[in-house]
């Protein structure tokens, strides 16, 4: 990895008394009647990469929405460096630190590659409208460095050749990669990936472990994904949660999950 | 085979972001402007540029405009042609209280106005989408259109309720009122034209034109972004209907010389806006030009062009004629290119880039 | 305090000493109402089986109806002449389908919605060439519609009611009635939800996209023929209806897209409330408020319910 992005992204020396960068506590979330999550309480710790894993409609999906603002959930806190938060906006979220991909790829299809990534630099970005009027001076100093940055994210991801093409052409590996470039691009400090290889050959899923890691690895970011594929799950992450139904059955190291009876029920299922 | 970039090798970011980085394109852009400025003044008569050139100026103008509301934000309006009339009758006001500032500082401040209306009528966007919010732009479109017959110290309470235009002198020359030559007023229209076209490039090529694209594309992923939509939706809102206002503005001074809200200013120009960005397509700051012509030259075309070819056509046949060509032309644009014009010139330029070869 | 005087009280004052005036104005609403509840039914039928946001249906209305007096003016029998015009209908939702609908599926809904606006100018353009743009008066008599009115004698005044409006309101609710048992109880009612709820699903299942949109877009065809015989009974019939018939758009937002009950309270909602404010509060500014009432109407109300009066709440999933 090139030298400026570890500079404006020191790596975080991991610190012996691992330090909390968020805490779920008590979080309950509900539609009407229907109860998406109840009472789920879990941490996720500087640096590591936490899954989050279960059955379909276990409410993995909507624990990422809570996190980042999506969803107000009705009862329980949720702690992000230390900050206590009520009823913020996604867009408060970003501010902090926090970014996403999503189980459908949610990029702006209308927009080239390029443009998507530098998307992500938004917030990043303060030239104000007046210079952006005239393309020159500031502003343009401004676009241009950000976009080597963005060539950058482009180069670690191995994306150079469809950086022109509007996203909406690409296949859907193609298009998760550049979502995730994406995700970079805001230089987060939490990272929260919605099943990030999803309907992906084993070579792309191969592609994107090597991704995360590497993003885990060099920038120190903390990941919190979700995915289905159990083989991968296992050999990334450094702990894992187990939902089902809307509640915590599990949490511990990939080792400790795969023995817990309860974990094992809900995946084989079980005789009530 | 002239048209190849081969060669042309780009060697910082600023060529790469460069809007037009081909020099064939640059080259092209200072024809095509040399003969704006130069040779259509020179020879160009008064019909073609009365009936022609200053039409086609005006509402690519406003094109431009509801694009960046529609095109690049992805938010329908059908007040466009309201928005037009606030910069009507704002530089009417303006100029009659200080007679004595120079007229185009007016007609550009008039797009203020417009502005601040625009975003009053954008504020419903928080909260309402799509389909839903084109009412609130009817409710614009409604309201302001009433407001302008209604209020008459608007138009001075001329007995006529409609807008009179003064003369305005710029160096000693009139550009506004009975005197000005159209070439005079062709040329100042294509100035301001040319100005505000430029600025909407660099807009929609920066930080801000992006911001928008994603609010279109996906908001919710664009607010995870850090786009706050409510000030991407309003700034959107604002610098479309400034550029509908100085539309607006040049309509009345440079082009009718005065005239009535509910004639210039209806609902029905609203929609032959909305026809011209449909048609020369979506997000496009050339398509916008290419759908200004097409829309503005048709009926000219065909009430001058086909007498001319020996085809008698009585007035009222020429428009439903009009009428059933435009209908057949949106259907059949959507059809075949769904993002219009813009896109077809992007395809005739790729097959130029590549001929003889397929690709 | 004039100003709020004249506004919070004055009103009200008159309604309460010319109760008569009250209940013609109520009325007269009512029966705009009605009309525009039809236009969009017509929107929501088509809404709901083909997701186009239809905006040629107001164009549709007064097409059908200057058809049907086109012909009547050739020398064709009323009722014959109706047949025809049901006919053109026909060919028309079946052209729509072939021509327009056909080779623009999976478009995004805004390229279908423009599209619409094609056909829009397509049709004025057409009905103005083969009829003439000039307005003309509906053959209300020939096909035996009730003429004259009745006064009825309360509160102290005469309310007067157009027999014509009477007929419209009855016409309106057996129409509304039958439609809902079609869309209920056969075949092609539960093919039609189908469609409606996914298209890809009801293909799987082996429903004729094609036809049922040919079927919807003559069911639309048909009401806007109705709607247009009615409405050129009270005025005329010439294509400055298409601006009235845009008023469809805000009822719609009132009622929800897809709610056929949401098209009639919408409707009565946006036509008693626009009756109401003109005769009550329109000359403090001066009167013709009912050129923009209906939208700012709409307006405040998507505020508040963003959603309509019947749409379902939206949860916004990602």
């Amino acid at each position: 990895m090139n030298e400026t992005m570890v500079q404006s992204q020191p790596v975080v020396a991991s610190a012996s008394a691992p330090e909390k960068l968020l805490t779920v506590e008590n979080v309950t979330l509900s539609f009407g009647g229907v109860r998406a999550l109840s009472d789920v309480s879990f941490d996720i710790r500087k640096s590591e990469i936490r899954a989050i894993i279960g059955p379909n409609g276990a409410g993995k999906t909507s624990m990422l929405n809570c996190i980042n603002g999506f969803y107000h959930p009705q009862a329980g806190r949720i702690t992000f460096k230390g900050k206590m938060r009520q009823r913020m906006r996604p867009y408060d979220a970003a501010l902090q630190g926090i970014a996403r991909t999503f189980q459908n790829v949610a990029l702006f299809k209308g927009m080239t590659t390029l443009d998507n990534i530098l998307t992500g630099r938004t917030l990043k970005m303060h030239r104000s409208f007046f210079w952006h009027l005239f393309r020159h001076g500031p502003a343009m100093n401004e676009e241009i460095e950000h976009r080597k940055y963005c060539e950058e994210i482009i180069d670690f991801l191995e994306i150079e050749h469809i950086r022109k093409t509007p996203v909406g052409r690409l296949p859907y590996g193609l298009q998760k990669r550049v979502e995730l470039g994406r995700a970079l691009a805001m230089q987060p400090d939490l990272l929260l990936l919605d099943e990030p290889m999803a309907g992906m050959n084993l070579e792309e899923k191969e592609d994107m472990c090597r991704f995360i890691l590497d993003v885990n690895r060099q920038f120190g970011t903390t990941i919190a994904l979700i995915e289905h594929d159990m083989g991968v799950v296992m050999d990334i992450s450094d702990r894992v949660v187990v939902l089902e139904y809307g509640h915590k059955i599990a949490d511990g190291s990939p080792d400790e999950v795969k023995a817990d009876q309860r974990v094992i029920d809900a995946y084989l299922g079980v005789s009530h | 085979m002239f048209y190849r970039e081969a060669g042309q090798f780009k060697t910082s970011y600023a060529a790469d972001m460069a809007i037009f980085p081909i020099l064939q394109d640059r080259i092209g852009l200072a024809v095509i402007l040399a003969i704006a400025f130069i040779a259509i003044p020179l020879f160009g008569s008064n019909f073609l540029i009365q009936t022609v050139m200053i039409p086609f100026l005006v509402f690519a103008l406003a094109a431009i405009g509801l694009n960046i509301l529609t095109g690049y934000t992805g938010l329908i309006s059908l007040g466009s042609g309201a928005f037009m009339g606030v910069g009507a009758y704002a530089c009417y006001k303006l100029t009659t209280i200080f007679p004595g500032v120079n007229i185009i500082v007016w007609i550009l401040a008039s797009g203020f106005f417009a502005a601040a209306i625009g975003v009053v009528f954008g504020l419903p966007s928080l909260r309402i989408k799509g389909f839903y919010l084109t009412v609130a732009t009817l409710a614009a479109q409604f309201f302001l259109q009433w407001s302008f017959v209604r209020i008459p110290w608007l138009y001075n309470y001329n007995a006529s309720g409609a807008i009179e235009v003064p003369q305005r002198l710029l160096a000693g020359i009139p550009v506004t009122g009975a005197n000005a030559t159209p070439v005079t007023r062709y040329l100042v229209l294509l100035s301001i034209v040319i100005l505000l076209t430029w600025i909407a490039s660099n807009l929609v090529h920066g930080r801000i034109g992006r911001s928008w694209m994603a609010v279109r594309d996906m908001d919710i992923a664009a607010e995870l972004m850090g786009i706050r939509l409510l000030p991407a939706k309003l700034l959107s809102f604002a610098v479309s209907s400034f550029y509908c206002g100085v539309a607006g503005a040049c309509m009345m001074f440079l082009w009718y010389g005065g005239g009535e809200a509910n004639d210039a200013f209806n609902i029905n120009q609203s929609f032959t806006i909305l026809f011209m960005v449909i048609i020369g397509g979506l997000g496009s700051i050339i398509g916008s030009y290419f759908g200004a012509a097409f829309i503005s030259i048709l009926p000219t075309a065909l009430k001058f062009g086909l007498p001319a070819m020996g085809i008698a056509l009585s007035g009222p046949v020429a428009e439903h004629l009009n009428y059933i060509i435009l209908g057949v032309l949106i259907l059949f644009f959507l059809i075949v290119e769904p993002h219009g014009l813009a896109r077809l010139w992007q395809v005739g330029k790729q097959k130029l880039r590549v001929w003889p070869f397929p690709y | 305090m004039d100003i709020l005087y004249s506004i919070f009280v004055d009103p009200f004052m008159q309604m309460g000493s010319a109760p008569d005036l009250l209940v013609q104005t109520l009325w007269e609403g009512f029966v705009g109402g009605i009309l525009y509840a039809l236009i969009a039914l017509g929107f929501v039928l088509i809404f709901k089986a083909s997701g186009v946001f239809n905006f040629a249906q107001g164009i549709m209305v007064v097409f059908a109806a200057l058809t049907l007096v086109g012909l009547y003016e050739k020398g064709v029998p009323a009722f014959l002449a109706l047949a025809i015009t049901i006919g053109v209908m026909f060919v028309l939702a079946y052209a729509i389908e072939r021509v327009v609908l056909r080779p623009l599926v999976n478009q995004p809904d805004i390229i279908l919605f423009m599209a619409t606006f094609g056909l829009t100018y397509l049709l004025i353009g057409l009905g103005e060439a083969i009829f003439g743009g000039n307005p003309k008066v509906m053959i209300a008599e020939q096909l035996y519609l009730p003429k004259g009115a009745i006064d009825l004698k309360i509160l102290g005044g005469v309310v007067t009611l157009q027999k014509i409006d009477i007929a419209a309101a009855i016409i309106a609710l057996v129409m509304i009635g039958a439609l809902s048992l079609f869309f209920q109880y056969t075949r092609i009612g539960r093919a039609l939800r189908a469609v409606a709820d996914s298209h890809k699903a009801a293909l799987s299942v082996g429903i004729s996209l094609n036809q049922i949109w040919v079927i919807v877009w003559f069911i639309a065809g048909v009401v806007a023929l109705i709607t247009g015989i009615m409405w050129g009974a009270r005025s005329d019939v010439s294509f400055a209806l298409q601006v009235v018939a845009l008023k469809a758009l805000p009822v719609l937002i009132l009622g929800g897209f897809t709610s056929v009950p949401g098209a009639i309270v919408g409707g009565l909602i946006i036509g008693i409330g626009e009756k109401i404010g003109e005769f009550y509060w329109g000359p403090l500014v001066g009167g013709a408020t009912e050129s923009w009432l209906a939208y700012c109407i709409a307006l405040v109300f998507l505020m508040f319910r963003p959603q309509g009066l019947f749409g379902e709440r939206i949860i916004e999933r990602i």
